[in-house]
């Protein structure tokens, strides 16, 4: 038990995984997808999933935005940095993600102006002192971060900065969770709802999935023993039978979500009619891009974009494993061709893919143990 | 990038919905537009992610959380992450000084 000893509130984890064993009755497996990439990353570095019993199964789900990002929007946002005018900006996490020519930091080293950014502020920032260059925020990121980029706008608009412009790839995750659902392949019987998204857009749109879809939602907070004990509320609710939208967060998610940053979305954004992720393909009303009255701050409208759509390498089944329908060790190109260190797909490359994750803690035995 | 950071609130800035923060002992300036309802004052915890505060915790909340960066071995990255512009060999001088905190008009 060396990991959960770590922990002040081991006794706390102990309980949880007794009552877990104790609630999954052995007639039945229980397929759990925890959606977000936090919680897949925690799983994997506390090796939660070696506490539970063999018939509780995590599947790793489509929450890390940086690998659901498909192929041709990295491709288009690397040709914009390929104008000597511009200066391309973008999250830390982006910059090793492979594109069909190369990734970000590659194309920084041919000398190409791509810059690593913590805010979409500091990308504002670097237009102000660049005037005479047009600087680009490649923007990535589900509900929790959408916010922050059209604060960002918001400013640049207010302050008439015209040489700054931003690359909007902000995708929404109740799309994805109801392509999911419908997805007749798809084998889950509930889910783990994202901490910091919830945060943001509240309990609220999740109840479609109890209602029509008769799953229970537990949103959870990142520590192991709040994980634990969203497991437990998911079964004590699958046994009953009784589907219901349950916050385990409560310390940080407020029922009706955050106010300020659901109303600078609304101000900002509007959805656009379809989007392409990775793993999942086309889903309706699954992104954002900027109102029209943003026009001028918008990179797609700016360059033209043609709507690249290119294939993942043969071989990988990022797809499949972004799904669930395959573990990352079970992918063909896992540990050999594809590693962090050699990524060929985003799994491999964000912390909060589950591909990375496997690599860095997965091969650990029984790490909980 | 999708986990938020705890930080405290060290100075709220005249300049409006601004705010330096205390993040992993880096200090530096933050919209505070998301807590419009709830506004910051000194000493109070707000979870911070790229460059925002998103929400008010209470300070065991930030405690722990700041453990379990640590535990996942994320409290350097996260802390680098933060001031990463000060470490991008192409950034401007004055981006080192902001990620100390000084305030930029």
């Amino acid at each position: 038990m060396k990991f959960v000893d770590e922990f002040r509130d081991a006794d706390l984890i102990r309980r949880a995984a007794r009552e877990i064993h104790k609630l999954a009755t052995k007639d039945r497996t229980y397929r759990i997808m925890e959606i977000c990439g936090g919680h897949t990353h925690s799983i994997f570095r506390f090796g939660l999933a070696d506490l539970l019993p063999e018939n509780v199964e995590l599947i790793h789900g489509p929450g890390c935005p940086v690998c659901v990002l498909p192929k041709g929007r990295m491709d288009e946002g690397l040709e914009m940095a390929e104008d000597p005018n511009v200066i391309l900006t973008t999250f830390g996490d982006m910059m090793r993600v492979p594109g069909s020519k190369g990734s970000p930091l590659e194309s920084k080293a041919r000398g190409v102006s791509v810059r690593m950014v913590y805010s979409p502020l500091d990308a504002l920032k670097i237009a102000k002192e660049n005037p005479e260059r047009e600087v680009i925020f490649f923007a990535i990121g589900f509900e929790t971060t959408a916010p922050s980029t059209a604060l960002t706008l918001r400013q640049a608009r207010a302050q008439g900065i015209s040489n700054f412009a931003v690359y909007c790839n902000h995708v929404l995750v109740m799309p994805a969770l109801r392509a999911l659902l419908d997805d007749p392949a798809m084998r889950l019987d509930a889910f783990i709802g994202p901490g910091h998204v919830s945060t943001v857009i509240g309990c609220r749109p999740y109840e479609f999935i109890a209602r029509d879809y008769r799953r229970p939602v537990v949103i959870s907070g990142f520590e192991p023993s709040d994980l634990l004990q969203s497991i437990v509320m998911i079964l004590r609710q699958l046994n009953a039978e009784e589907p219901s939208i349950e916050n385990q967060y409560r310390r940080s998610v407020p029922q009706e979500g955050n106010r300020a940053a659901l109303a600078v979305m609304e101000e900002v954004f509007e959805v656009r009619d379809t989007f392409e992720w990775r793993g999942l393909g086309l889903i309706p009303k699954s992104a954002m891009k900027l109102r029209e009255a943003y026009a001028p701050w918008d990179a797609e409208a700016r360059v033209g974009i043609k709507g690249l759509r290119v294939l993942d390498p043969e071989g990988a089944q990022c797809g499949e494993v972004l799904t669930g329908r395959t573990k990352p060790h079970e992918c063909r190109l896992f540990g050999h061709d594809c590693t962090p260190e050699t990524p060929v797909g985003a799994l491999m490359v964000s912390s909060e893919g589950a591909c990375a994750a496997q690599y860095r803690y997965g091969r650990r035995p029984n790490a909980l143990t | 990038m999708c986990l938020a950071i705890p930080g405290q609130i060290h100075e709220v800035l005249a300049a409006e919905n601004l705010a330096v923060v205390d993040v992993l002992g880096v200090r530096r300036q933050i919209g505070t537009d998301l807590l419009l309802d709830d506004p910051p004052v000194k000493g109070d915890w707000v979870l911070v992610h790229v460059g925002f505060a998103m929400s008010k915790i209470s300070e065991k909340d930030a405690q722990e959380q700041i453990e379990l960066l640590r535990m996942l071995g994320e409290a350097a990255e996260s802390r680098d992450e933060v001031s990463s512009s000060a470490q991008d060999p192409q950034a401007e001088p004055d981006d080192a000084t902001d990620s100390r905190g000084e305030p930029t008009p």
